[in-house]
């Protein structure tokens, strides 16, 4: 008790000073993990948050009972599988052949304008997605004339995860390879200046020394990544999808929004909510224990 | 320093190398490209047009005409201004105070503070939840709904504290021993110190709201507290300028239904042109930021 009163005296500044980032986090983080008690009602408006009908798990087993659920959680997993499997290896394979230009200058230029996609908003990405791949967007015209298919190809069921994550690359490649083109800049020259004068070739040297030298950061980008594998972007996907794609398109988060912004059921979406929440905790912990056992880092 | 003798093959992977890479950037800038050329385009070519636009098919500023003389576009152009100075101001301070006190080393509460904050990262309470607490806090359909609820990232705080730690304790202490109290030793001496550090976060601060559009989604109503994104989604995803040209015609007087599809692409251009100027100036405080964000987190 008295250090925390001789702590308190000390530092009351410094607690001053954080005030205003605590009350922050209390009430737009803390407080709507409070109002997680919805996911245990039926709610109604008189009753408010914690006013309304106790119904225990039963929203719960209503989602996992129903029609949707395996169909939502095949569908953010997928997403999310399917991301990994591009949207990983490939921003590696470009950070090591970026890393094989000659020309300092070209490097620089082409990191720099692999970058740009990222900042463009993700509305006026959608945007031009809808429009690209619409009946007469040059995307379409582009894969008709090499043979495909035709129409809206962003409302056909069969093509939505493919330009979900072709897009997806485009968006994130540049950023996604920043840190592994850092960490390839940090390797020792002398390195490749030792396996120069044994005569190696390039190919080799990418894998016996780029590759190996990186490992550990790509290590824990993967750890990082699996610990996300049940979330998804889900911003995108609402912008993206409609009801003609649902039997691909339609993951947890998107039905939370629906369910409970558009039809106001909040004690079931609550609860869908939660359900998401709790998975991606564990997976993230998971990742985590992962990360500590192989890689001797842990992410938190 | 690799003045190794190179084989035939070495020199074709450095050609193939080459045009990957070139092939790559016009991947990622020809949509772009493609949108403005297509805000300057005749409608009645670009309609008939197929194809990425390498060129703009003859040239007319009508789209533009029609955006700049419609009071929905710049009202909520002016609307991101604010929540773009306000915000910032917001989350800036916010960041900078976390960011300090937690780089500082002795008080007793440090780990707990910092568990309550990093915990939410990992876990939050949901969307609805969330809604009705905004709600609730009488938040909804006022510009505070778009500034406050996501003001601060956790990601930037850490960043932020990470950078003061680094700062060595002898400054603030010499500080100390003259007098000086923890805010003038954030302002006078921890501020300027870490100036790169800022630039960084305010710069990642800056984008994200530019871009955010979700929570002014889900909680305005009111059409003249509209973000620009807001409108641009009207426009781009629900596909529906009818708002934006039919509020032109009497202004303008031109038959506005051939040009739904330029009014499209002349917001677009409108939307990121302030972030791509920026950009070239600021490109390496964006990478160098990702970087000091990956080393610890």
């Amino acid at each position: 008790m008295e250090h925390i009163k001789k702590d308190w005296k000390r530092n009351k500044i410094l607690y001053l000073m954080v005030l205003p980032v605590i009350i922050y986090f209390a009430v737009f983080c803390y407080a709507p993990m409070a109002g997680i008690v919805l996911a245990f009602e039926r709610y109604s408006i008189k009753g408010g948050i914690f006013g309304s009908k106790w119904v225990g798990l039963q929203n719960f087993l209503d989602f996992f009972n129903s029609y949707y659920f395996w169909r939502l959680l095949k569908n953010t997993f997928l997403l999310s599988f399917y991301d990994l499997l591009v949207c990983f290896p490939v921003p590696i394979a470009f950070a090591i052949l970026l890393n094989e230009l000659v020309s300092e200058k070209l490097k620089k230029i082409v990191q720099s304008i692999s970058y740009i996609p990222y900042l463009i908003s993700m509305v006026v990405v959608c945007g031009l997605i809808i429009d690209f791949f619409s009946s007469t967007g040059p995307i379409t015209n582009f894969i008709k004339l090499l043979g495909g298919p035709d129409g809206n190809l962003l409302g056909m069921p069969q093509y939505f995860r493919s330009i979900f994550i072709g897009t997806n690359l485009w968006q994130y490649l540049g950023s996604n390879s920043v840190v592994i083109i850092a960490a390839i800049s940090g390797i020792d020259p002398e390195l490749y200046e030792a396996a120069d004068i044994d005569g190696v070739g390039r190919f080799r040297k990418i894998i016996h020394i780029t590759l190996p030298s990186i490992s550990s950061t790509l290590l824990i980008l993967l750890v990082l990544r699996l610990g996300f594998l049940f979330s998804v972007n889900f911003e995108k996907i609402i912008l993206l999808y409609g009801p003609s794609t649902y039997s691909v398109s339609d993951v947890i988060a998107t039905f939370t929004y629906r369910k409970g912004l558009l039809q106001f059921d909040y004690g079931y979406s609550t609860a869908v909510g939660l359900f998401n929440s709790v998975l991606n905790f564990i997976v993230l912990l998971a990742a985590n224990k992962l990360c500590k056992a192989y890689a001797e880092t842990s992410l938190f | 320093m690799r003045k190794h003798r190179k084989s035939v093959w070495s020199h074709i992977f450095d050609v193939f190398n080459i045009i990957l890479m070139l092939f790559i950037c016009f991947i990622c800038l020809a949509p772009i490209v493609h949108v403005v050329f297509a805000s300057v385009s005749e409608p009645g070519r670009l309609a008939l047009h197929t194809g990425i636009l390498l060129k703009p098919l003859g040239f007319t500023t009508v789209g533009y005409q029609l955006i700049f003389s419609n009071s929905v576009i710049l009202v909520s152009y002016l609307n991101t201004l604010f929540y773009l100075a306000a915000g910032l101001f917001i989350s800036m301070s916010l960041t900078l105070l976390g960011g300090y006190v937690l780089s500082r080393r002795n008080f007793l509460w440090r780990n707990a503070i910092m568990f309550f904050i990093t915990f939410t990262m990992f876990f939050s309470g949901g969307l609805i939840p969330f809604y009705i607490v905004v709600t609730k806090l009488g938040l909804y359909n006022t510009r505070w709904a778009v500034i406050l609820p996501s003001a601060v990232s956790v990601f930037n705080l850490i960043i932020m504290r990470t950078s003061m730690q680094e700062i060595p304790e002898s400054l603030e202490e010499s500080a100390f021993i003259e007098g000086a109290g923890h805010f003038t030793i954030l302002i006078k001496i921890m501020a300027p110190l870490s100036k790169a550090t800022i630039a960084v976060i305010a710069l990642f601060y800056a984008v994200s709201i530019w871009n955010s559009w979700f929570n002014a989604s889900i909680f305005l109503t009111d059409r003249n507290k509209y973000p620009l994104q807001l409108v641009l989604k009207e426009i781009l995803v629900a596909n529906d300028s009818s708002q934006v040209v039919v509020s032109s015609t009497d202004t303008t007087g031109i038959n506005t239904d051939i040009y739904k599809p330029l009014v499209k692409y002349c917001t677009i251009v409108v939307s990121i042109l302030p972030v791509l100027c920026f950009y070239p100036f600021t490109q390496k405080y964006f990478i160098k930021g990702v970087m000091i964000g990956s080393i610890k987190g």
